[in-house]
């Protein structure tokens, strides 16, 4: 094999995407860790500085005394804080659970699908995808607003003749997370079922399975790791999301996105608005690295 | 043998429904003659036409689209590079560090990916404006190119590639000879993703923008917060066409291709029996 390591290009290749990774995006975890360390101050930028390299190792030394986790402190104090994280992780487990209920059958009908139909289906599904985010969240507002279009539909049909109470409820936060991340659940449940062999469905059929047992016992936990990689596109930004929550939800939806939104451009409180989005960070890092192995042994599967 | 089950079909058709419905209530709204967005009223484009007159929103749209433009085009040279260093190099030191840097901004929370480039703009004392959005785009839409080039430069047959190396190219010309010309269009695909995606951006935008630096969705967004308006539906409905006219050509061109390279391989079979 033509080893070409040795070239200058091919290390250059490597070390190009790998200075701007760490640059703008590890380092900055850094910086939000120190500054959520810092305190607050009227002034801009407005946090008290925690490092000030122009005095060399002494003046780190001497700076690293006046770190203050005071915000941290604040964070535990105040409930608001606390009952938002909670709040956004079982927001996100119930959306996740929902959006995997509701794409796993779409992902199985397009497996199942004629072959010629498939890439047209696949099309379909990315589509919506492609599409903002923000117009697709926006659009749900004319349809649950108690004038809009849902309840128009529902009254019309004689199903209900009081509107229903959908938009600024958690309801609508659920529908708007279930209907923004769908493509998300589908594409890895779909593309782990139409790689597998029917052959081995007609096996178990043979060797006597009714089809529920057959689904149950050989489809679904060949698609198990679709299901994990869906779930983990769909849960790990869904607890920080913010665009969701601020124009579906209500007063009552707590979210630690709106949380660090709202610290961040009402009161600018930067130093805490670090220390939130440092907390969501190590909340979220199990979850991330385990999408991260996953991602990786996928991609060593293939090769 | 497969059977496609009245279940399937339903499940598919309901889910389908399920997406595409609210785009097109949206799209439909847009040409209502009524200020109300759920009444509808009779046809009009009169809500294209005054958005014409809307200075604000076109030089909005305006910078979003310089930005998707030039973010997009540096993510996808970053992005490519990124993905052939995954598949092509196996060990080198930081591997498993670069692969985590690469997979954890597709799932970041934006609030967070937000804050902390804002946050290193500040400590680096950049003026905040076009180009720390445009920074900031490259960072996260490059992964997204990486994963898409990636899983094609996975199926990509590397002896072809050795066989001119063999014959005296060297790696740059062999690269830009056989590699990029059979991976372009998971390349192309890429860079459309990363201009979508770019275009869309909202929370990341308003993180590290400045003064002078508004973009599209920061002005959608804050006119949203003042309720439903014609005019935010007849803006959507633009971005929508825009974005389904791209991922059209795209297909065509991917599967223009596809034709093109069965014929050559066919004629060549030929040529060669």
């Amino acid at each position: 094999m033509a080893k070409i390591t040795s070239s200058l290009v091919s290390r250059l290749v490597i070390i190009i995407p790998y200075a701007w990774l760490l640059f703008f995006f590890l380092i900055p975890f850094f910086i939000v860790f120190r500054i959520s360390l810092s305190e607050t101050a009227i002034a801009m930028p407005p946090y008290t500085p925690v490092f000030d390299l122009s005095e060399g190792l002494s003046g780190i030394l001497e700076s690293m005394r006046a770190f203050s986790a005071d915000n941290y402190v604040w964070l535990t104090e105040d409930a608001l804080y606390f009952n938002a994280y909670v709040s956004s992780i079982v927001i996100a487990t119930v959306s996740t659970v929902l959006t995997l209920l509701i794409g796993y059958p779409i992902a199985y009908g397009m497996a199942k699908a004629p072959r010629s139909m498939r890439p047209m289906l696949l099309m379909m599904v990315i589509l919506p995808f492609w599409t903002s985010f923000l117009i697709r969240v926006y659009a749900w507002i004319a349809i649950l607003k108690p004038e809009g279009l849902l309840n128009q539909f529902l009254i019309a049909t004689g199903l209900i003749d009081q509107p229903l109470i959908i938009l600024n409820t958690n309801a609508a936060v659920y529908i708007g997370i279930v209907y923004s991340y769908l493509p998300f659940m589908v594409l890895p449940i779909y593309s782990a079922l139409e790689k597998m062999d029917h052959a081995l469905i007609e096996a178990a059929q043979d060797l006597g399975c009714t089809p529920t047992a057959a689904f149950w016992r050989v489809t679904f936990p060949l698609s198990l790791p679709g299901v994990i990689a869906g779930c983990l596109l769909v849960f790990i930004p869904a607890v920080g999301e913010f665009v969701i929550p601020d124009l579906l939800g209500g007063s009552e939806t707590l979210m630690i996105g709106k949380t660090l939104w709202n610290e961040f451009n009402a009161n600018r409180d930067w130093p805490v608005s670090s220390a939130v989005a440092t907390i969501l960070l190590l909340i979220l890092v199990i979850p991330i690295v385990y999408f991260q192995n996953v991602q990786s042994r996928a991609d060593g599967e293939e090769r | 043998m497969v059977r496609w089950s009245r279940f399937n079909i339903a499940s598919v058709v309901l889910g389908f429904g399920f997406l595409y419905l609210p785009i097109v209530l949206l799209v439909i709204f847009s040409f209502n003659e009524s200020r109300l967005v759920t009444v509808w009223a009779g046809f009009s484009t009169k809500w294209y036409t005054q958005l014409w007159y809307n200075r604000g929103l076109l030089d909005a749209a305006w910078v979003t689209v310089r930005v998707a433009l030039l973010s997009a085009t540096v993510a996808t040279v970053l992005g490519t590079m990124a993905a052939l260093t995954l598949v092509r190099y196996s060990r080198f030191r930081g591997r498993v560090l670069f692969s985590g840097m690469v997979y954890a901004p597709l799932v970041m929370p934006e609030v967070i990916t937000g804050l902390s480039l804002l946050l290193l703009f500040v400590a680096i004392g950049l003026d905040r404006g076009f180009w720390t959005i445009t920074l900031a785009h490259i960072t996260f839409t490059m992964c997204f190119v990486a994963v898409v080039v990636q899983s094609r430069l996975l199926s990509f047959d590397r002896s072809i590639e050795e066989a001119a190396l063999d014959l005296g190219a060297t790696p740059v010309r062999a690269f830009f000879a056989i590699t990029l010309p059979v991976i372009a269009p998971a390349v192309f695909s890429g860079w459309v993703l990363a201009f979508t995606l770019s275009l869309d951006d909202l929370v990341i935008a308003s993180f590290t923008t400045g003064p002078g630096a508004t973009t599209l969705p920061m002005k959608i967004y804050s006119q949203v917060r003042l309720g439903v308006t014609p005019e935010i539906n007849a803006i959507c409905t633009i971005l929508i066409g825009i974005v389904a006219l791209g991922v059209v050509i795209a297909s065509l061109v991917t599967r223009r291709r596809e034709i093109q390279r069965d014929r050559d391989e066919r004629a060549a079979f030929a040529v060669s029996s």
